[in-house]
């Protein structure tokens, strides 16, 4: 008991300690086998009310376990794991079922049920074995129909309805189970962005409002950027364990998502929603490759940042600069790893910004030049004897600001090339 | 309208089919008996009890006297028919129509019941070897009597063996307190395949009694006495009302086990209780009618085609089908071919296949 104590106020302090209550569902010392096999391991979280936590994690993480383990369709082997005060393990499925409502990845709709019967089956937990549904439960299914805009489908047979029609019936139909907890496994997988966006809408507004269903949701999400934006916390799971948890910023690094997914990835901040993103970065492909290059960017602007995106996706590392620290292109090459020389706005170049320019440019095995540049940078590539490749903007490219024509003075270019072309144009030079 | 009111209308409208069907069978035979005059007879032997008087029996060797309660029974109806027409209608015709309206409700609860639960087009009552347990002993009993002990007759060896066989196919199932339907379903062939041989095995020695063994096999319904309908008559009704208690259950189990469990559905206890209630009741059907193939299978699917896949509204409006298709096929098995009785197995399976895979053709059966 002790034992359990020491767990729960480890927890609580990985969770934001504005809630003071009892968490509404609480995992502590988790483990689960499945054929011989761990699939989780010590597995320890607190919900409280009115959080939506993500589960996110590479295939085989054991998310879709840990979900079980709350809805108690999986035994598990050590541990707890009590759903308002209740254990998950021990009380009868109706009892549960009246707490967790489950929205399943996958289900056999394989019958003809339709969309409205099967909604209904969300109040089996209610209605007594000899009783019918009364007012309580027609309302609480309609308002779950409303809720997920499925009403229009209402008399449809579940087995012609689309993939992602199906996924928002069977939301439907978890919300009308009306419990305090909301299990959801994968609730977007089959959905259209828009709709996406809008079921886990729906989720946090259940879970902060309380005006539908849940007072606390969790989620299976495979999407990182959808995860990052509607979760209150997330628990990044890995080989069966927990290997961060906490507020999505501190969560999506690129160390521990790299680390997990077994890949490079860069964390940046959405422009649009300003939550992170995460873009994992391409392995490098075999043949066209540029991986050893060092290839430093004279520019800025959008056809800069273009170039810093495509050499660094064939595998180059570089640098870019002088550049304003605010410009989207300084950005793109942080995010990929690039140095970047800053230099003020609106400002002579310092003496120190002017060394280190030069110095990139000697180290470098190619300049690309990508857009208009200064008289300075001009009068450099001159004094220095290296290969530039300017690039000018393909159709993909927009073109307000910058002018996309050729870059640079001819004279300081050894060649022209397209952005398209760009990584070819850096392998063919040194193979020639 | 809602789920209830879909189920009384239909289960009404099949009562009255069911009634008619009956009325109609009793009156078709050797003899033709007006159904008016077979509606007469019925109605006379109806009795209701109107009040009950305290009797009391004295004990043989001593001056004690047993208590006990004698109703008084009033027969409504007293309709004047004829004396042949009573002893044709109630004496023989009845007693076996009654026990196919029986067998066939028995078969086609049970058969709903398992395609449900396998979520299995192909299955019907005796998937996991309880019609072939039964042969197993019915065959054993006619062939070696001696084998089968403390007197229960061919009736009760055919009951206890299909309830063995369906308890030892669930035992073989189920591990460590789980029962998958995968694995349920092929112990139930397995088993089945093996019962097939100790049948053929046991035809093989039976000598005289071949021929009874045979038409055991092929189902028949010949010879009813009001004696043989009784416990059956008692128990499947019974059985029945328990198993449309569990049918919300059924509509949830479809879902799978995962998702029922997370509906509330108490998984496992509830498939154990449906397979012995299914087991049950095709043991007492099967017990006293043979093996009847066809009735469960085609039935349900049937059924399903006009009502849906609610088995609040299907397990009724399938039973009372079932009640009135057996009793059909059996009028025909009875009078085609004049005197000589058809094993009405044969019947079910000739004329339900063909109409079966005339629904199939029209009207795609997609889904269970």
């Amino acid at each position: 008991m002790s034992d359990a104590h020491a767990v729960g106020s480890t927890s609580e302090n990985t969770a934001t300690n504005e809630d003071t209550t009892e968490p509404i569902v609480s995992v502590e010392n988790l483990g689960v086998s499945l054929g011989g096999t761990a699939v989780l391991r010590d597995v320890a979280i607190d919900v409280p009310e009115g959080r939506l936590v993500g589960l996110i994690g590479p295939n085989g993480a054991g998310k879709t376990t840990l979900l079980r383990a709350i809805n108690g369709t999986v035994s598990i082997d050590s541990g707890r794991v009590t759903v308002a005060g209740v254990d998950a393990a021990t009380c009868s499925s109706r009892r549960l079922a009246r707490l967790v409502a489950t929205v399943p990845q996958t289900t056999t709709l394989s019958f003809g049920f339709s969309v409205r019967e099967t909604i209904e089956m969300g109040r089996h937990p209610h209605v007594s074995r000899f009783g019918a549904m009364d007012d309580t439960d027609v309302a609480a299914v309609d308002s779950a129909m409303a809720a997920t805009a499925v009403e229009a489908l209402a008399d449809r047979p579940i087995t012609d309805v689309s993939g992602g029609e199906r996924q928002r019936v069977l939301l439907a139909r978890a919300l009308a189970q009306e419990t305090p907890v909301l299990v959801l496994d994968e609730p977007t997988a089959n959905l259209d962005i828009n709709h996406a966006a809008r079921t886990l809408e729906l989720v946090r507004d259940a879970v902060t409002n309380g005006a539908l269903s849940g007072q606390a949701a969790i989620a299976a999400i495979h999407d990182l950027d959808l995860a990052a934006r509607y979760c209150d916390e997330l628990v990044l799971l890995a080989d069966g364990e927990i290997k961060a948890y906490g507020p999505p910023e501190a969560v999506l690094s690129a160390e521990s998502i790299g680390s997990a997914f077994d890949t490079e990835v860069s964390i940046g901040t959405d422009p649009v929603t300003a939550t992170e993103r995460v873009v994992p970065r391409a392995t490098v492909p075999a043949g066209d490759t540029a991986a050893d290059r060092y290839v430093h960017v004279l520019g800025s602007g959008a056809l800069a940042r273009e170039a810093i995106a495509r050499l660094a996706e064939a595998g180059c590392s570089g640098s870019v600069g002088p550049i304003p620290a605010g410009d989207i292109a300084a950005e793109t090459a942080r995010l990929n790893g690039f140095r970047v020389v800053d230099a003020p706005p609106f400002r002579s170049l310092s003496t120190t910004v002017k060394d280190r320019v030069r110095s990139r440019c000697q180290e470098s095995d190619a300049v690309v030049i990508a857009g208009e540049i200064g008289p300075w940078q001009q009068q450099l590539l001159r004094e220095l004897d290296c290969a530039t490749i300017g690039v000018s903007g393909g159709p993909t490219q927009s073109t307000e600001g910058s002018s996309a024509g050729s870059a640079g003075s001819a004279d300081s270019v050894d060649r022209q090339c397209s952005i398209e072309r760009l990584v070819g144009e850096l392998v063919d030079r040194e193979s020639a | 309208m809602g789920v209830r009111q879909r189920a009384v209308a239909y289960s009404a409208a099949l009562t009255a089919v069911l009634a008619v069907v009956m009325t109609v069978s009793a009156a078709i035979g050797p003899v033709y008996v007006e159904p008016i005059a077979v509606t007469k007879v019925i109605l006379n032997a109806v009795a209701v009890p109107v009040g009950m008087t305290l009797s009391s029996t004295p004990v043989a060797g001593s001056p004690l006297q047993v208590p006990g309660i004698e109703l008084i029974w009033h027969a409504p109806f007293s309709f004047g028919t004829e004396r042949v027409h009573e002893q044709i209608v109630l004496g023989v015709r009845l007693p076996r129509i009654i026990l196919g309206a029986t067998v066939g409700f028995a078969l086609a609860t049970a058969g709903t019941v398992m395609q449900g639960f396998f979520k299995n087009p192909m299955a019907d009552p005796s998937i996991i070897g309880v019609s072939s347990g039964a042969a197993v002993g019915a065959v054993a009993f006619i062939v070696v009597p001696s084998a089968i002990p403390f007197g229960i007759g061919l009736r009760g060896a055919a009951f206890v063996g299909a309830v063995l066989t369906a308890f030892l196919v669930y035992l073989i199932a189920t591990q460590g307190g789980r029962t998958p339907v995968a694995t349920l379903l092929l112990a139930g062939i397995a088993v089945q395949a093996f019962l097939g041989a100790v049948i053929s095995f046991l035809q093989l020695y039976s000598g005289e009694s071949l021929r009874q063994v045979v038409h055991w096999l092929m189902g028949h319904l010949g010879n009813a006495r009001w004696g043989d309908v009784g416990v059956t008559v008692v128990l499947v009704p019974a059985l029945f009302v328990i198993i449309l208690a569990y049918g919300r259950d059924l509509n949830v189990l479809l879902l799978g086990e995962a998702d029922a469990k997370s509906l509330g559905v108490e998984v496992e206890r509830t498939k154990k209780i449906l397979l012995v209630l299914s087991s049950v009741i095709t043991a007492a059907a099967v017990a006293v009618s043979g093996v009847i193939g066809f009735v469960g299978l085609i039935v349900p699917h049937m059924v399903r085609l006009i009502v849906g896949p609610d088995h609040r509204v299907l397990l009724p409006t399938a039973a009372l089908a079932g009640a009135s298709f057996l009793v059909l096929t059996d009028t025909i098995a009875r009078t085609a071919l004049g005197g000589s009785d058809i094993p009405v197995g044969v019947v079910t399976a000739a004329l339900g296949a063909p109409f079966f895979l005339y629904l199939l053709r029209s009207r795609e059966v997609h889904s269970l």
